[in-house]
Order: C-alpha cells, then structure tokens, then sequence
C-alpha cells in the first residue's frame, strides 16, 4: 500500500511540472506585447528594452520560466491588471465558491445516478432501463449554459420561485447549505452542473453493476436462496471500485467544467473570475486561474487513486 | 463473424450445393445497424441538419444578418417569423439554419483535425516504443491534467476570440485522447505475427506502418473519434457563448444563445430555441456514435 502510494505521488510530480509548463505558454501564445500596452505610444526603442529588462523579458524563455515557477512555489502568482489585488488571493476567495457549487452537484450526481443506474441495470432490457438510459444519453448531450437558461426562464421568470442569480446576501464568506436564503442560489447552478457528470455515472453504475449481476457468484448467491434485495447489495458493493473512480473524475471534472454555469448564474466561482478575465484580457488572473484549476484536478486524481487502490486491492498489483 | 456453414470436408466445388453467404466486415456491420432504428433515424437526422445547413441560403425566408429595429423579439408563431426575431430584428429560423454550418463545422473539423495528428502521434508512440513512445505520450499525460472545458477555455482564452483559435484550441483539446486510442491499438499490433512477418520479408518501415497498423488503428481510433464530434459541438458553442468564437454578426447557435439571454424576461421561448438546435444535434451524434460502435463490436 505504502510503496504504491509512493510511486503515486512520485509521478504526480512531472504532471505537475507539465501543467505549469503548459501555463506559463498560455500567456506566451497570447497575441499583443505586454510592454508596448504599459508604454506611452511616443516611448523609445531604449525605454522599451529597459522596461523589458525590468520585468525581466528580456531573458531567454526558460530561464524567465524557472523565475516565475520559483514564484508560484511561493505562492505568489502575480498581479491582477484589473483589480489591484495579488492574482492568488482573487482565486482563493473564487476557488471557494467553486468547491461549494462542485461538491453540491457532485454529490446530486451520485445519488440520482445510482439509484437510476442500478435500477437500470436490475431491469436491464426493460422500458424502464431504456427510460433511464435516455436520461443518460440527455444529461451527456444538453450543453449546461442552455440548460441553466432555460431553468431561470422557468423557475426565475415564469414561476418567481428561485432567484435567476448571485449567491445571495450572505456573500462567498458566510453561505451555509443549511440556510434557504442562501442555499435557494444554489439550487439551480446544482442542477444545471450536475445532470452532464450524472449522465455519465449513470452510465458507468449501470454497465459495471450489469456486468456484476453476470457473474457466477450471482447465481451461487441466488441458489442460496438470498433474498433479490440482498443479492443486489452484494453487487453494488463489487461494482463500488468503479463508480468511486468515476465519482472523483467527475468531481475534478466539475471544478473545471463549471466555468459556463457560473457564468449563467452570475455565481462569483473561478468560472465566473475567468470568464472575467477573458473579457478584460487580464492574462495574470487567467493564468493564476488555470493553474490552481489543473493541479487540483491532478491532486483530485491522486487521491482518488489512492483510495481506490485502499477499497480494492487488486490494484496494487498492476 | 461469418454466417457461412460449408462443411470443409463434403465440400466439393461441382456440386450443386446452395451458395453459403459470406460477409465482409462491413456488411455485417450494416446487418446489425439496419435493425437498430434509433440510430437509423438519428442518422438521417443529422443528415438533415447538416443538409438544411449547407442549403441555408435557399431555405432560408430571411437574410440572417440584416436587422430590422421595428421587428425586435418577436414571438414564436409570429406572421413574418416563425421561430420569432431575436434583441435586433433579426429572423430566428434564418440564423439557426446559417448558424448550424459553423456549429457543424465545428463539431467535425477538430475532431477531424486531432484523428488525425493524434492518430500520427499514437502511431509512432505505439509502434516504436521505448523512448519515442515515453516522450509522446508522457507530453499527452500533462494534457490530460486539463479538464477539457478548463483547456479548452485556456487556450481559446488567452489567444482570443475568432474562429480560427477557436479551432485551434478545440483541435488541441482533442489531440491526446485520441493519440492515446491509437497508441493502445498500435503497440498490440506491433507484436503480431502479421507485422513479424512483413518485417522479416523485407517490408519498409512505411510500408508496415501504412498497410497492417494503419488498418487495424483505424477502426477503434475512428469510432472513439465519432463519439467526441457530440462533445466538440458542445464545447465550441460554450466557446462561442463566453464570445471566445466567430465574431458576431455571424450566427452561431453558441453566440446566439449568448446575445438572446440578455432578453429572457421579454422573450423566454425565443431565447431557448438555439440551445435546443445544439441539444438535438448532440443528441443525435451520441445516440449514431453509440450504435455505431455496438455495430461496430468496438470494445470501449
């Protein structure tokens, strides 16, 4: 266990690396010259190429790469254009509101997709199983932004019932799932984020529970005379490996994917502060963003690997 | 894979025994897709929509472009409008119909792009092995790092609007995953005895590559490929919905969604209709791509 969490973590250690490689280029790639927009059109070639030397980009690349990694290492990702605020502080207080709005959806995903992916899988066949399996196929299919649309236009503009958006009058610092007043802000952004990554894990809880019920401990349990409540338990529980991986993908999924809904929703999350920056070309927040994004993600991935090698041991092995 | 049931030791080429039926690959394939009529009517769907598309300017009752102030947001059902006008007047059926060849177009061209140059890339890595496969495919691991919108929106974000990075980025996004489909196929070919063979006989590296692993690539990497043309299409309308994609006037189902969600509290219906455009097309790409690959018998 020990030794493959090791190696785990070893590997983890380049993708790291290539995500910030990756990262440092996106501001490479963008089109325009840094300095020439901080310069006054009459500057001079020597006013330029001091500046330059001031912000260091007259460096070669690599060596200006290790510098800024040496910052990033420390924390410190830059400053935003926008706002006159460090860009790290900016996606602290966003990354928050992500993980709240994830973890909702996340957590809406797996219930309504286990208890339709098993069913499914249990009427495997049947016009139920096709039912549910539409379901999936809808969920993988509907582009979110529209979805999250259509839902203000029916719970916001038609019926009045849910605000069309924000995050309400408690802010990012005091929201509580446990609150209706803040929680009713949430609702729909939950919806609208997590019927793609319910599709998908309705998908995989039925193909792997379906697979399980197959198998010839199945009939041994059944001649046994257990029950089919019973028999079904012990299915979800072999087919559990699985849909936990599945679980965490989404998850990681989710805290990158949520960038159109919170635009919908006007909910004050990393996809929101992104979509700003894209707007205003406020390049240190877009890049700041990105890179907390990716290494939670790769971080997300580890664990989930690790637990899932702690409820199956078979993994060690391979 | 065939239904033939000649008994190979009666067999005797004078008699006059009934002709046994033996099928291509591909008329099997077709034997079990003409049964399934899901995917059937999903296919002939996306023909029509691509068909109404590209013969846009003759269906069409209006120029998608020209705006009249007098006609704004109309409702659906209007005389003039079918589908209503959108916040400058402009014919919603117009620009939906105009609309879908960019949203079409890129839904297939990136995926189209990143077959190919990560089919190549899997190739190499799958057949060479060794260092060349660790370089090319330790690079697609970082990329993979990226959740695919979160990459996607990366990329187009930091290089700007327009339809060519949109592309561009799309076309990157796509690249690993199917690199790594062709990879996994290749490096099982290579070991076969098929390959042993035309290696020993002298065939060029080329040539290997280009007649027995190219062959058998091909089928996993192309069905993998048709199930990402749903997500490309999704992907580029989100795109288009953050403004990182054509550059309006031009229609596009993403940007148009954009443009009419300002006006929701006047006009509910209208502004949901380009969504629903995306839905049905990404529908029915999963719903084709699905059966293809069951017809197909493509392990996934």
């Amino acid at each position: 266990m020990w030794i493959y969490a090791l190696r785990r973590l070893i590997l983890t250690i380049p993708i790291l690396l290539g995500v910030t490689i990756i990262c440092f280029l996106l501001v490479q790639i963008a089109p325009g010259d840094p300095i020439q927009s901080l310069l006054p059109p009459d500057a001079s070639e020597a006013d330029a190429a001091a500046l330059r030397a001031y912000y260091g980009l007259d460096k070669p690349l690599a060596v200006q790469y290790v510098v800024w990694l040496g910052k990033v290492l420390t924390g410190d990702l830059g400053m935003s254009i926008q706002v006159d605020a460090p860009v790290a502080k900016e996606v602290g207080r966003a990354f928050a509101n992500t993980i709240t709005l994830a973890l909702l959806a996340v957590a809406l995903a797996f219930v309504v997709s286990m208890i339709l992916g098993v069913i499914a899988a249990y009427k495997s066949g049947t016009w139920i199983d096709k039912l549910f399996t539409s379901v999936a196929v809808f969920g993988i299919s509907v582009p979110t932004f529209w979805l999250g649309v259509v839902l203000v236009i029916i719970f916001a503009v038609e019926l009045n019932w849910l605000p069309a958006a924000g995050m309400g009058n408690s802010g990012s610092e005091n929201f509580s799932y446990w609150r209706w007043e803040d929680f009713k802000f949430a609702i729909m952004p939950m919806i609208a984020l997590a019927l793609p990554p319910l599709g998908i894990m309705t998908r995989t809880t039925r193909s792997s529970v379906e697979e399980v019920l197959g198998q010839d401990f199945v009939q041994t349990l059944r001649a046994k005379g257990l029950g089919e409540m019973a028999v079904l338990r012990h299915a979800v529980k072999n087919a559990m490996p699985q849909i936990v991986a599945m679980l965490g993908l989404q998850l990681g999924y989710l805290i990158g994917g949520s960038v159109l809904v919170e635009m919908v929703f006007n909910w004050p999350g990393t996809g929101y502060l992104l979509n700003k920056a894209i707007l205003s070309r406020d390049l240190p927040v877009l890049q700041g963003t990105i890179l907390v994004l990716a290494a939670s993600f790769v971080m997300i991935n580890l664990v989930i690997d690790l637990v899932q090698s702690m409820i199956d041991p078979r993994i060690k092995r391979s | 894979m065939t239904d033939a049931t000649s008994d190979p030791i009666s067999f005797d080429q004078d008699a006059d025994l009934p002709q046994a039926v033996v099928r291509g690959y591909w008329a099997s394939v077709w034997n079990r897709l003409k049964y399934d009529y899901v995917t059937l009517f999903c296919l002939a769907l996306i023909i029509l929509i691509v068909l109404s598309a590209v013969f846009a300017p003759w269906l069409a009752p209006y120029d998608p472009e020209k705006s009249s102030m007098a006609y704004r947001l109309k409702p659906v059902g209007h005389d003039k409008y079918i589908l209503g006008s959108d916040e400058q007047g402009r014919d919603i059926l117009s620009r939906i119909l105009y609309g879908g060849r960019v949203s079409l177009a890129m839904g297939i061209l990136p995926v189209a792009l990143g077959t190919i140059i990560g089919g190549i890339f899997g190739i190499i890595a799958g057949y060479y092995g060794g260092k060349v496969n660790m370089i090319i495919m330790r690079t697609m691991d970082v990329f993979f790092a990226f959740p695919s919108v979160l990459l996607a929106v990366a990329i187009s974000g930091s290089l700007g609007g327009g339809i060519q990075n949109q592309l561009a980025s799309l076309t990157i996004v796509f690249i690993p995953p199917l690199c790594r489909v062709a990879e996994t196929a290749a490096s099982q070919v290579r070991n076969m005895d098929f390959v042993d063979a035309a290696r020993a006989s002298g065939a060029s590296t080329f040539s290997i590559l280009k007649d027995h692993v190219l062959i058998t690539v091909i089928s996993p990497v192309l069905v993998y490929a048709s199930t990402l043309v749903s997500a490309s299409i999704l992907l580029a309308s989100g795109l288009s919905f953050l403004g990182l994609g054509v550059s309006p006037p031009t229609p596009d189902w993403g940007l148009m969604l954009s443009t009419l969600r300002q006006s929701i509290w006047v006009q509910p219906l209208v502004c949901a209709i380009p969504g629903i455009a995306i839905l049905i097309t990404s529908i029915a790409f999963n719903i084709v791509s699905d059966g293809l690959r069951v017809a197909m018998d493509v392990k996934s």
